[in-house]
């Protein structure tokens, strides 16, 4: 059995959804009863693959890529079927693995207009797909196919199901993403022809193998290589300044949209970052660290600020994902294995937090047909029960200690005190003491927001208004994740148990780790 | 006994457990959850005080070098088994808490105080990331047990106080929901043995303080007191963030006791302490209310009042000076304590107590009066510990928490009663209508002012005498006559709040004849009488008298005797200083009497005709009057209270609303020209020149085949010229 | 050998051709033009086959007419497709293509 979910589990997971995607072009559009059952299904189904490769795994040597398929692809150019799991995509999978079951339960019966479950279901498993694929893949181009993969689902998303403007952000998302992609897969081309094997001379698209191969590139291709690898993750992280896709996206997008970009799809860049260019080309990386850790400081204030002048809650929300993803670049940046544990943690964290905060903002958009800030108000008074979960994440979310959210901000910021070897400490302390400072904005615009949302007494317009408190699909969707939140907040053992071989083995090029 | 104190975890962990019953299953329960809250914390004000006789009876018997460091760690299965049996064991030592203090200190004299009582404890590892193991453990030593014992007492007595006080309030049940978490949040900041864990505890307090302050969220103000009271405490957790990653770094560890070992043997260099200390200080302002960050203290008073007993006056505030006291070796280090004559605690602490201490004399509302009297008082503490003396400062911290719990009740009681704090529209006279009350609040009061035998008077004398110099410690006169003044002030404003409260005639809400104002209910009047008593008798714990058995006690007890403890010197007895204060305390008290009740039968005039008319000696009215209404009184409560009270109001509260005010102004400048302007513009930009571009492209596309032709001959034809004439 | 004659009569027929799909709207007309420009390319290429004494012009020439033949079919379905639609061959009329 064992041997049997160590060969075949993570194929499942990743195709599952596609299998259950095609069984549904089959079903009539009016059966939306099918639909939903089948969705659902399927990516239950994809969740105890994912389980059952996590419980096969074994921890002890979380370093070690496991559940490992290595098999022809693609000949010509030298691209294989290579896929596996480590210590450091093992948390990310299993978050993919429960959002996307989340999402769908919630969309039970909170469908965005034009409603068109089938297309919707569809496109929310084909995500899935190139989620998993991304975070499971182990040859650049089965990645970059992957990744791309995940684009357009959710340009349609946007596009088709988004609010006023969603042209505008759907292709602003796409365009943004893609020419970011064109430079990485430059990176990548490069990377692998001017790379060889030090033993037989051959090219390789293997990541695990790359690392060696790349021992031999001069210092300035390798830091440009980096570069295009940067742009191409940095605007999917979002880094600043190359944030702007976010915003508009996260705003235009439907709920269900919205928790998936902002719960696994961000990672995808982070992901990438600790996967590729910094075990590969560690040199180039100690030169970008720097430059890295500015920007992720910056973006940790400039979010702040972002969130304190909006006006729309999920543009608020949004603009809280770019400070926060701050801070796991901060992580990162660090290159030191304390820190990428604390990004792991935070990406994971924020995945659950935001996640939640970007649901409860659709459901009061549902309720209210409005996210303008000025006019809510008193949400404790119509709906308690949403608003105290609003309460809970804007705690979880500005970094409240025994929450998820804070291991994952205090970790970085104390990484950055002592960062690798040979990167400028006197840098790195003062991003740390603006990190932290960071934290004083983060309580300012989460508390803000509920003050002028949750607590006061409700607007005049409303008088008359009922509002039905949080209803059974949003129950089951949410429920796990509080718990989730609540969990890695006692006990953050829980990620970092997994992700600690898995970091240490991608960071021995670092001494200081 | 002793396992007690390895199981001290107990204790939050029951808290804890009371916070989730009373959260999922309180509204369906009898007492709607205030019987869960009050049961829990009985039993762990009964296991406090088995811990404390515990404590008792290991520093009189230390254990050997080799049993020394008992980290024995229990699996948490043994918990249930092991609460219940600690139960029966802290129900028993009651008494023999009582019974045992003389017996078993007689029998050990002498010498007893050289021998390290090294501390309980106990650790476990939280979670390990990147080799860096964080540990989570009890940290038992004298301060812990009796920070236990204080918070369990206070908080039972604010329990059963609040079923009565906010009784039929629609979120009774979260109240105490809330209580339990705080309770429970506080206990485990006073034992925590890692930093992390300090650093989490002392979050969680802040939050409960936040989500009690914020109770009646309804109305905007109280909302607003909550979130600046959160936010501020935010800004000192930089602070405290930021000193203590510089601990971790410098010391190698999370561990509190190897912190302050490292600390205190020179191991971490100067500068480094010294920049950590800095740090920390910036969370003791804001989480103690010291001078600059204190302003969200006062606005806490929008919460209910038992809240400001238990969170903002004996318990949450003190966790700065906790802090400070549980880090000495840091500070003793960082701020070179010893030897300095001056340093930035010391300041902020004696800055601290003056400014409270005048900001007192303007408030027309009772729970602000006692709001700035806390503020001043955590100054007195924090001064106390810049000034060396450390056992001072912990032992004010144990009275305070006693009398200042009662007058905030006390208090609470008046406007239970009158449904208004304020003293000057809504109060007076009261002590006709609520003697019971009235008692209490003088006893506490004239604690609080210093008056001897009270509890205030032994441990404020103590800080003095630490602030002279006396006992070896380095002087701090400044501080001292600073400090000084401060108990003068203290006692004139408390005089002045028991005259608007309790004499003179009924005004406004008191006054009203169809809800006259009555006696509280046994369960507000029972607390205040206890608290009281404690203020009568809390400050002989550390007397300074008399044989070993009773002299200095407190001292003995919970002062650390250990490696990670600086060796730092103790003040002893001065009369002349003891005789200042207590004249401090009296003389103002006397001048306000005057001032107040003689001027309010007389007025000024006749005062005048009277002090010529020469009444005694000592009651030189013109002349003293004159002094104090005119110089000092009027001077401090006009210009000078005045000009600080509006230098808090406008400039200090105003660099708190302008640094949000300006924050919002650049966030939107930022936002709408940086962020959509510049970066945004440029990404859109792009897109409109490849849409120019395209729209001018566009011309060629005819859609006429022949068109096309003409063009690609004519390419061509190009072409061939130029690779026939050119190449 | 008079390989100028040929490449003349080549390139007057090749500018024969040329004005006829530039200039005639005749769709027909546009069609037989392009017959032109490709026979005046035959006989180019089947001159330099005999002038440099090799078949391999005449195989290029072989296939271009055979291509020819199928571009011609193609073409005169379009003209007969586009006639049965708008009763109408001129080119210049067909120009929903435009951008």
């Amino acid at each position: 059995m064992e041997a049997f979910i160590d060969d075949w589990g993570l194929t499942a997971a990743l195709f599952l959804p596609l299998v259950g995607a095609v069984i549904m072009m089959f079903v009539r559009k009016e059966d939306e009863a099918a639909h939903k059952q089948i969705a659902l299904l399927t990516s239950v189904a994809v969740l105890a693959a994912l389980v059952a490769v996590a419980a096969v795994f074994n921890y002890n040597d979380a370093g070690r890529l496991q559940s490992v398929i290595d098999k022809e692809w693609i000949p010509v150019i030298d691209s294989r079927y290579h896929i596996g799991v480590d210590g450091i995509s093992l948390p990310l999978l299993l978050l993919t693995g429960l959002i996307v079951p989340l999402v769908i339960i919630y969309s039970w019966n909170h469908f965005p207009e034009p409603r068109n479950p089938k297309a919707f279901l569809i496109l929310i498993l084909i995500l899935q797909t190139g989620m998993v694929g991304t975070f499971v893949a182990q040859d650049l181009i089965l990645f970059f196919v992957f990744f791309e993969v995940v684009l357009l689902p959710m340009y349609f998303m946007i596009g088709v199901w988004g609010g006023e403007n969603r042209m505008y952000a759907a292709i602003k998302f796409f365009l943004f993403t893609a020419f970011g992609s064109a430079f990485m897969l430059v990176a990548f081309l490069a990377l692998y022809f001017l790379s060889s094997d030090p033993v037989t001379g051959a090219h390789t698209f293997q990541i695990p193998d790359l690392p060696d191969a790349a021992t031999g590139l001069a210092s300035g291709t390798a830091w440009l290589i980096f570069g295009g690898m940067f742009l191409g993750f940095g605007i999917k992280v979002p880094m600043f300044p190359f944030h702007t896709w976010l915003p508009d996206a996260h705003t235009q997008a439907p709920t269900q949209g919205s928790v998936i970009l902002a719960a696994v799809m961000l990672k995808l860049g982070t992901y990438g970052f600790m996967r590729i260019p910094i075990p590969i080309l560690p040199d180039a990386a100690r030169d970008w660290a720097p430059i890295i850790a500015v920007l992720a400081v910056i973006g940790i204030i400039y979010g702040a600020l972002g969130c304190l002048a909006q006006t729309d809650m999920k543009r608020l929300i949004a603009f809280s994902s770019v400070a926060h993803m701050g801070y796991t670049m901060l992580g990162i940046s660090t290159l030191t294995s304390f820190g990428f544990n604390a990004a792991l943690m935070g990406m994971v964290a924020h995945g659950l937090i935001t996640g939640m905060l970007f649901f409860v903002a659709g459901s009061i958009k549902e309720r209210f047909h409005t996210l303008e800030i000025k006019r809510l108000g008193g949400l404790l008074l119509q709906a308690p029960r949403l608003g105290w979960i609003l309460a809970f994440c804007s705690m979880a979310s500005l970094g409240l200690p025994g929450l998820a959210g804070f291991w994952g901000e205090f970790p970085a910021i104390l990484a950055a005190y002592q960062p690798a070897e040979g990167l400028p400490v006197e840098l790195f302390r003062v991003c740390m003491v603006v990190a932290a400072i960071g934290t004083v904005f983060a309580a300012g615009y989460l508390l803000w927001l509920l003050q002028r949302t949750a607590f006061g007494t409700p607007k005049e317009e409303w008088e008359g208004h009922h509002f039905h408190d949080v209803e059974t699909p949003e129950w089951l969707a949410w429920t796990p994740l509080i718990i989730g939140i609540v969990a890695l907040g006692i006990y953050p053992n829980f990620v970092f148990d997994i992700t600690d071989g898995g970091v240490q083995s991608v960071l021995t090029a670092f001494s200081g780790g | 006994m002793s396992s007690l104190l390895q199981h001290v975890w107990i204790l939050p962990a029951l808290m804890g457990l009371s916070f989730l019953t009373i959260l999922f299953f309180g509204k369906k329960l009898p007492y709607k959850g205030a019987e869960i809250g009050i049961f829990s914390v009985g039993v762990c004000l009964l296991l406090a005080l088995g811990s404390g006789v515990a404590w008792i009876d290991r520093s009189n018997n230390p254990p050997e070098e080799h049993g020394a460091t008992a980290t024995a760690e229990h699996a948490g299965e043994e918990g249930a088994a092991e609460e219940e049996h600690a139960e029966e064991e802290g129900a028993a030592t009651d008494e023999e808490g009582a019974a045992g203090e003389e017996g078993e200190h007689a029998a050990e004299e002498g010498g007893e105080e050289e021998h390290a009582v090294p501390p309980v404890l106990t650790e476990k590892t939280w979670f390990s990331s990147g080799g860096v193991d964080f540990t989570v453990g009890t940290f038992v030593d004298g301060l812990s047990v009796m920070m236990l014992i204080v918070v369990s007492i206070i908080s039972l007595l604010v329990h059963i106080y609040s079923t009565d006080y906010v009784g039929g309030d629609r979120r009774y049940t979260h109240y105490f929901a809330f209580l339990s978490l705080f309770t429970a949040s506080m206990l485990m900041l006073v034992m925590s043995r890692s930093t992390v864990q300090f650093i989490t505890a002392w979050e969680l307090v802040g939050l409960c303080s936040f989500a009690l302050i914020g109770h009646w969220w309804e109305e905007k103000p109280n909302s607003d007191a909550a979130l600046k009271a959160f936010l501020t405490n935010r800004v000192g957790d930089v602070g405290l963030l930021v000193g203590m990653i510089i601990l971790f770094f410098a010391a190698g560890s999370f561990d509190i006791p190897a912190i302050n070992e490292a600390a205190a043997t020179g191991e971490i260099r100067h500068f480094l302490l010294l920049v950590a200390s800095c740090c920390l200080l910036a969370a003791v302002m804001s989480k103690s209310g010291q001078f600059v960050l204190h302003t969200w203290l006062p606005d806490a008073m929008a919460g209910p009042t038992p809240v400001s007993a238990l969170i903002h006056a004996a318990t949450m505030v003190v966790a700065g000076i906790f802090m400070v006291a549980r880090f000495y070796g840091v500070f003793w280090e960082g701020f070179s304590i010893g030897t300095a004559h001056v340093n930035p605690l010391a300041v902020v602490g004696a800055v601290t107590l003056l400014f409270g201490g005048l900001l007192a004399f303007v408030q027309s509302d009772i729970k602000k009066v006692l709001a700035y009297s806390t503020v001043s008082q955590l100054g007195y503490m924090a001064m106390a510990l810049g000034v060396g003396a450390w056992t001072a400062a912990v032992f004010h911290l144990f009275t305070h928490a006693f009398f200042k719990a009662g007058l905030f009740l006390g208090s609470g009681s008046v406007a239970h009663s009158v449904h208004s704090f304020d003293m000057k529209q809504d109060m007076g006279g009261m002590k006709r209508f609520m003697p019971k009350t009235f008692a209490t609040f003088v006893v506490c009061s004239v604690a609080l002012a210093g008056v001897p035998p009270l509890a205030g008077f032994w441990s404020k004398d103590e800080i003095l005498a630490g602030a002279s110099g006396s006992g070896g410690l380095s002087g701090y006169p400044v501080m001292l006559w600073m400090g000084i003044v401060g108990g003068g002030l203290t006692a004139a404003y408390m005089t002045r709040c028991i005259y608007l409260t309790f004499f003179g005639e009924p005004r406004g809400k008191a006054a009203d004849p169809h809800h006259a104002p009555h006696e509280s209910g046994p369960r507000i009047v029972v607390p205040l009488y206890i608290l009281a008593g404690l203020a009568i008798v809390a400050g002989f714990a550390n007397f300074p008298f008399g044989p070993e058995s009773i002299k200095l006690r407190f001292e003995h007890y919970v002062e650390p005797v250990a490696g990670y403890f600086p060796e730092i010197s103790h003040p002893t007895f001065t009369l002349w200083i003891a005789v200042a204060s207590t004249g401090l305390a009296l003389v103002p008290i006397g001048l306000a009497y005057l001032y107040y009740w003689q001027g309010r039968f007389h007025g000024l005039t006749e005062r005048v005709g009277l002090a010529r008319a020469g009444h005694t000696l000592l009651v030189n009215k013109y002349y003293l009057d004159h002094l104090y209404t005119g110089v000092i009184a009027n001077g401090t409560k006009g210009p000078v209270a005045r000009a600080t009270y509006w230098f808090n109001q406008n400039v200090l509260d105003g660099i708190v609303n302008g640094t949000a005010t300006v924050a919002v102004a650049v966030a939107n400048w930022t936002y709408r020209y940086i962020d959509q302007g510049v970066v945004d513009g440029t990404i859109n930009g792009s897109g409109a020149a490849s849409n120019g571009i395209g729209q001018a492209l566009r011309q060629f596309q005819t859609g006429r085949v022949q068109q096309y032709g003409a063009l690609l001959f004519g390419g061509a034809v190009v072409l061939a010229g130029i690779f026939v004439f050119a190449i | 050998m008079l390989l100028n004659q040929f490449l003349l009569l080549a390139a007057v027929l090749f500018s024969i051709g040329v004005y006829g799909v530039l200039a005639r709207r005749n769709g027909v007309l546009v069609l037989m033009s392009i017959e032109l420009i490709l026979n005046a390319v035959n006989i180019n290429l089947v001159a330099f086959g005999a002038y440099h004494g090799t078949v391999s012009g005449q195989v290029f020439a072989l296939f271009v007419i055979a291509v020819a033949a199928a571009e011609v079919g193609v073409g005169l379905a379009i003209v007969l497709l586009l006639y049965r639609n708008r009763q109408s061959i001129a080119v210049d009329e067909v120009s929903s293509m435009k951008g």
